[in-house]
């Protein structure tokens, strides 16, 4: 019998959360050596959330934010989705550039720039989830896009949706000096592995 | 102006005139839109998938083109709708990412538009009006006074169809 997340019991959404914690705080590591800069992290908020709310989550179906999408496979399969609002997106454009550009519009290398600050933080945050669990995972190139949140959420919904109705979701907050850069990291699991992720850390 | 009546992901409503039927930021999704030529009732489904019988967990009629089409149908001829009257416009079914690989599941918005149109045929119900595929989101509104659908998107405009 597969497990839903809508069945996890409080123990099981610790564990998850911890992971979260971890792999988050990992992440936000490997992006301050990568622009050199001192990066501070709020302790991530860890949910678990309906398809349905996801959107409102990332300030509404119809706002504008970058998408970052990753396929997960090896010994659990799903994908990853990192949304961050187009505001946040130029602030994190801007430290990997040395820019102080404030316009939403990126250009190709700007975009190629926001796919890697993604790539870096999905593959920290995957390999302390694998090292925990000692899981083989591995993470898909970035796919990008920027365009209304509604519309890239719908993608995994589609994708892993078919299953269930719940992702596990965590809401990083990141600062450095007074520029403030909020992301959602959407961790989306197919059916048979959350099972296997639980399994693997004991609190099945 | 008509009142709004929201329809979000997997999820259908018909309504009298002049009441607007709207659904925001579709992506790979695909929003179809039925109305009664005479009488003006007018139904949206957002279906997310197209055929019911490839998927397992298949309950919510809505999710699918199929069953999603033929239920709004139902619903609609339930209020006073005629179906030799009804005709159809449909938006949405872009492909989001550009993922490199081409297999089925990932090309899920043009196989949603193909299921969409074949249900439409099947149905015998014409289809006068579409805007579909692209790479960009899209947010819909159902205008049932007048039969006509405006769509918006962010950055490349919006059009009446």
């Amino acid at each position: 019998m597969a497990i839903s997340i809508s069945d996890l019991n409080s123990e099981q959404i610790d564990v998850l959360k911890e992971i979260g914690n971890i792999g988050a705080g990992n992440a936000i590591t490997a992006l301050s050596k990568m622009v050199s800069k001192r990066i501070d992290m709020r302790v991530p908020v860890v949910n678990i959330a309906e398809f349905k709310e996801v959107a409102e989550i990332a300030g509404g179906p119809e706002t504008l934010v970058s998408g970052i999408y990753f396929n997960v496979s090896g010994d659990i399969n799903g994908c990853i989705m990192f949304l961050i609002d187009s505001k946040s997106s130029r602030t994190l454009v801007n430290w990997l550039m040395g820019k102080k550009d404030t316009n939403v519009d990126f250009d190709e290398i700007e975009i190629s720039a926001l796919k890697e600050v993604g790539n870096i933080l999905a593959s920290s945050y995957i390999s302390s989830i694998s090292t925990l669990t000692g899981l083989k995972i591995t993470v898909s190139v970035p796919f990008i896009a920027i365009d209304m949140a509604g519309a890239i959420m719908s993608v995994p919904v589609i994708l892993f949706g078919q299953v269930g109705d719940h992702v596990l979701l965590i809401e990083t907050d990141f600062l450095e000096g007074t520029n403030h850069v909020k992301g959602n990291f959407f961790l989306i699991p197919d059916e048979k592995s959350f099972e296997i992720l639980l399994k693997s850390l004991g609190v099945i | 102006m008509g009142e709004i009546v929201k329809v979000g992901m997997a999820d259908m409503s018909c309504v009298y005139p002049p009441k607007i039927l709207v659904t925001l930021g579709l992506g790979s999704c695909v929003g179809v839109c039925l109305y009664d030529r005479e009488n003006k009732i007018s139904g949206m489904v957002h279906i997310m998938l197209p055929y019911s019988h490839q998927i397992k967990n298949n309950s919510n009629l809505a999710k699918f083109a199929d069953t999603g089409i033929n239920k709004l149908l139902e619903d609609m001829i339930k209020i006073g709708a005629i179906k030799s009257r009804i005709v159809s416009k449909v938006a949405g079914g872009a492909q989001m990412f550009n993922f490199n690989d081409s297999s089925d599941i990932m090309r899920i918005g043009s196989r949603n538009v193909q299921a969409v149109k074949e249900t439409l045929k099947l149905l015998n119900i014409p289809l006068i009006a579409e805007d579909t595929g692209g790479s960009y989101g899209r947010t819909i509104e159902f205008y049932s006074e007048t039969g006509m659908l405006l769509v918006k998107t962010i950055g490349h405009g919006s059009k009446w169809i």
